[in-house]
């Protein structure tokens, strides 16, 4: 057991920590500020292209080949110079990398991990949310292509992508499709698909959806009225998007992928710094409320390294990624705690205060990538085994 | 940076955890049976485990603060009734200042077990207790300041007969009254410093840690099985999802507990004095706050059968507010923290 870096950690530590004491772009909070998702792209292929982004991933695919445990020192560095988080996408290269062809891993992995291709997420629909498979968008074959309808929501970052990573119903005959009878049908979720499709076309129209912090830069609905795609960006095998969505969903629960270890504690510092810049000025419950944060946020730092440490034995943690996401969810409402009792009555007085927004967005937290309480569902069946009937 | 065991580390902890489950107490009634508990006291010293920080060859203590926290975790999964952490905090404390600490010292800690005890007289002023002492006659080391540091003297406590009255059924608290003499220890080599004490109480934070992690996982383990077996409504408990979730959540913080125990059994040896006594204190408050919490939750999930004597529910739960309060629970924790970080001071209104 050792916390320590080694000298080939130690070494990428000194570099990139002098990479981001002259390139910190200075970016607004990500879950306070329409601004940051405007400028995210430029983040993104900046942090790429000084040699700091996908450090796990296959170098063929542009990353660089590294243990897990390095984005851990990302993500430590980046949090220590108040500099955004990295970009969250690794489930989908997760997801990619697991079920793609070569064709589809050579096509679409240096893209999405340089940045200069940007993805977004269709999986939830307004009548499909915990329940995913019950999902109704149906692609449908005509030719080389496949022909999109159907409703997606819950989509971040829709408007500016270039592709989507879309789950749709390819078996007319399953749940949720056409009109075969019960009898006929195959389970609901044999019947899906999954597709990167192209954005930028007609037939995709985009209805951004406005958050309770005010933000209306991430989150969205994309309706899809005769979209095309051709039969070759398919993600795996016909019928194969069920296993890739758990791929997926899985890897998005963890927060080793996500990179969100650095936003926490980056909010954390700006509460210690505002509470030490006139200690008078708080009571003792206020400062209270930011140790604990400050608490939850080392374990899930510490947590997160245990689990990437994991990985140097090639384990994979399936179901466990429900421990680590209901672990961050419970970080992320400290967290948002602490911001809104420093806040004090000006999160009551000023709508636009910025606690306010970081406790509001908290909330989303026990909800996306899976509710909580379908995470606990996950953990006490195929974790603790405790019976259904 | 690799936080996974060595092959020597894992080897430990499957020695302690099997050792500690054949030997602890699987009952309330076993903790009655004296040759049982015996045995589990001779194989805990054959092991060498409380000699565990005693000095090396080289000088540093034979084994870190993971090894510790190791035997430390087993323990409490297993609710073992034997004297551990207590020796060994003493023999940790002793190797500082040169000293051997007699057979069956413990540290003495003043209330509310929080500190060492600091004596100045030539009797104590007020109360010590010898937290996880066996059941001989105790031998409490206290610190004594000077110009220079502090000396290590000793306290001696009478044996107690008849049933123990500490609230931890599995480990002893034994009190030993103000106006009690207080002795010089003979051949200490140098003065312990602040640096030693906080040091040795990273050690104390991180090894009750370990203790609580131990009994959120015993407890969860006991309280799982119980929850797949008892039925109601024709069906067993653990099929509502209102207990699922209750487990679920205890599960996840028995997770995120071990990870900030481990980072603090790490540091001990391995951080500055300061940093590892908050690596501890991190860990502690984190690991009491949860503690708490999954042990309430054992005790609901097993009805009223849980709120009873002969329940080992609240075997696990009493061992858990010994182990929360002792070097400071999670409120002193975070009250610490907050002097470090935010400059505030504990009399803060």
């Amino acid at each position: 057991m050792d916390f320590r870096d080694s000298p080939a950690e130690a070494e990428f530590r000194d570099r990139l920590r002098a990479w981001l004491a002259a390139n910190n772009p200075g970016l607004p909070t990500s879950s306070t500020d329409d601004e940051y998702w405007a400028r995210q792209a430029e983040w993104h292929t900046a942090l790429y292209d000084a040699g700091f982004f996908g450090l796990s991933w296959p170098a063929r695919f542009g990353g660089h080949d590294l243990p897990a445990v390095f984005d851990v020192i990302l993500d430590d560095e980046l949090a220590a110079a108040g500099a955004p988080p990295r970009p969250s996408l690794g489930y989908l290269v997760q997801g990619i990398s697991t079920h793609g062809s070569n064709a589809i891993q050579e096509r679409f992995l240096p893209g999405l991990i340089s940045g200069r291709e940007r993805w977004c997420q269709g999986f939830s629909e307004p009548d499909a949310g915990s329940d995913l498979a019950s999902l109704r968008t149906t692609a449908t074959r005509d030719g080389d292509e496949y022909v999109i309808d159907g409703h997606k929501i819950w989509t971040s970052y829709s408007d500016v992508a270039d592709w989507c990573l879309l789950l749709a119903r390819t078996d007319a005959g399953s749940a949720g499709g056409g009109a075969a009878s019960p009898h006929e049908r195959v389970p609901k979720h044999k019947g899906l698909s999954a597709f990167a499709v192209p954005m930028q076309q007609p037939g995709i129209e985009q209805r951004p959806l406005r958050m309770i912090n005010g933000i209306t830069n991430e989150f969205g609905q994309v309706l899809f009225d005769g979209a095309r795609v051709s039969a070759a960006n398919m993600i795996g095998e016909p019928g194969e998007g069920w296993r890739l969505a758990m791929t997926i969903v899985s890897h998005e629960r963890e927060p080793g992928e996500l990179g969100y270890v650095a936003r926490y504690a980056k909010t954390v510092r700006q509460l210690e710094e505002n509470v030490c810049a006139d200690p008078s000025a708080f009571r003792r419950d206020q400062c209270e409320a930011v140790s604990w944060a400050y608490v939850q946020t080392e374990m899930l730092r510490l947590h997160v390294c245990r689990r990437l440490s994991e990985r140097l034995d090639g384990v994979d943690h399936g179901p466990g990624g429900s421990i680590d996401k209901l672990l961050m969810t419970w970080v992320e409402q400290s967290v948002g705690s602490a911001a809104l009792a420093v806040s004090g009555a000006r999160a009551v007085t000023d709508g636009d205060d910025e606690a306010l927004k970081v406790y509001l967005y908290s909330r989303a937290q026990s909800v996306m990538g899976g509710t909580s309480q379908i995470q606990k569902n996950i953990v006490a069946t195929r974790i603790l085994g405790l019976p259904t009937v | 940076m690799d936080t996974r065991d060595t092959p020597e580390q894992a080897e430990l902890r499957r020695a302690a955890r099997q050792l500690a489950s054949r030997l602890g107490p699987a009952t309330v009634a076993d903790l009655a049976d004296e040759t049982r508990a015996k045995r589990l006291a001779v194989a805990v010293r054959d092991a060498g485990w409380l000699e565990l920080r005693d000095v090396g060859q080289e000088g540093p203590p034979l084994a870190g603060g993971v090894e510790v926290a190791i035997v430390a975790d087993a323990l409490g999964a297993a609710v073992g009734d034997v004297a551990f952490a207590g020796p060994v905090l003493a023999r940790d404390l002793a190797r500082r200042a040169g000293a051997t600490a007699m057979e069956g010292s413990v540290v003495g800690f003043s209330s509310p077990l929080r500190d060492a005890a600091l004596v100045t007289g030539a009797v104590t002023a007020s109360p010590i207790f010898g937290v996880d002492a066996g059941d001989g006659i105790v031998a409490a080391l206290v610190l004594v300041p000077d110009a220079e540091g502090f000396r290590l003297a000793q306290v001696r406590g009478e044996r107690t007969g008849g049933p123990t009255t500490a609230t931890d059924v599995t480990r002893n608290v034994r009190v030993i009254p103000a106006g009690t003499p207080v002795h010089a220890i003979a051949g200490q080599t140098r003065r312990l410093t602040r640096d030693d004490l906080a040091q040795w109480s990273a050690l104390g934070l991180a090894v009750t840690s370990a203790d609580l992690v131990g009994v959120m996982r015993g407890v969860l383990d006991v309280t799982v099985a119980y929850a797949s077996e008892r039925r109601q409504f024709g069906v067993p408990v653990g099929s509502f999802q209102a207990v699922q979730h209750l487990l679920a959540d205890a599960h996840c913080l028995m997770e995120g507990s071990l990870s900030v125990a481990l980072h603090a059994s790490w540091s001990v040896d391995n951080r500055s004095p300061d940093d590892a006594c908050e690596a501890g204190r991190i860990a502690k408050a984190y690991c009491a706050r949860a503690a708490r919490t999954v042990c309430e939750t054992a005790v609901q999930v097993h009805g009223g059968i849980g709120n009873t004597w002969d329940c080992v529910v609240h075997v696990y739960l009493r061992r858990a507010l010994l182990s929360s309060q002792w070097f400071g629970d999670d409120a002193a924790q975070l009250a610490e923290l907050q002097e470090l970080r935010l400059g505030a001071t504990r009399g803060l209104s």
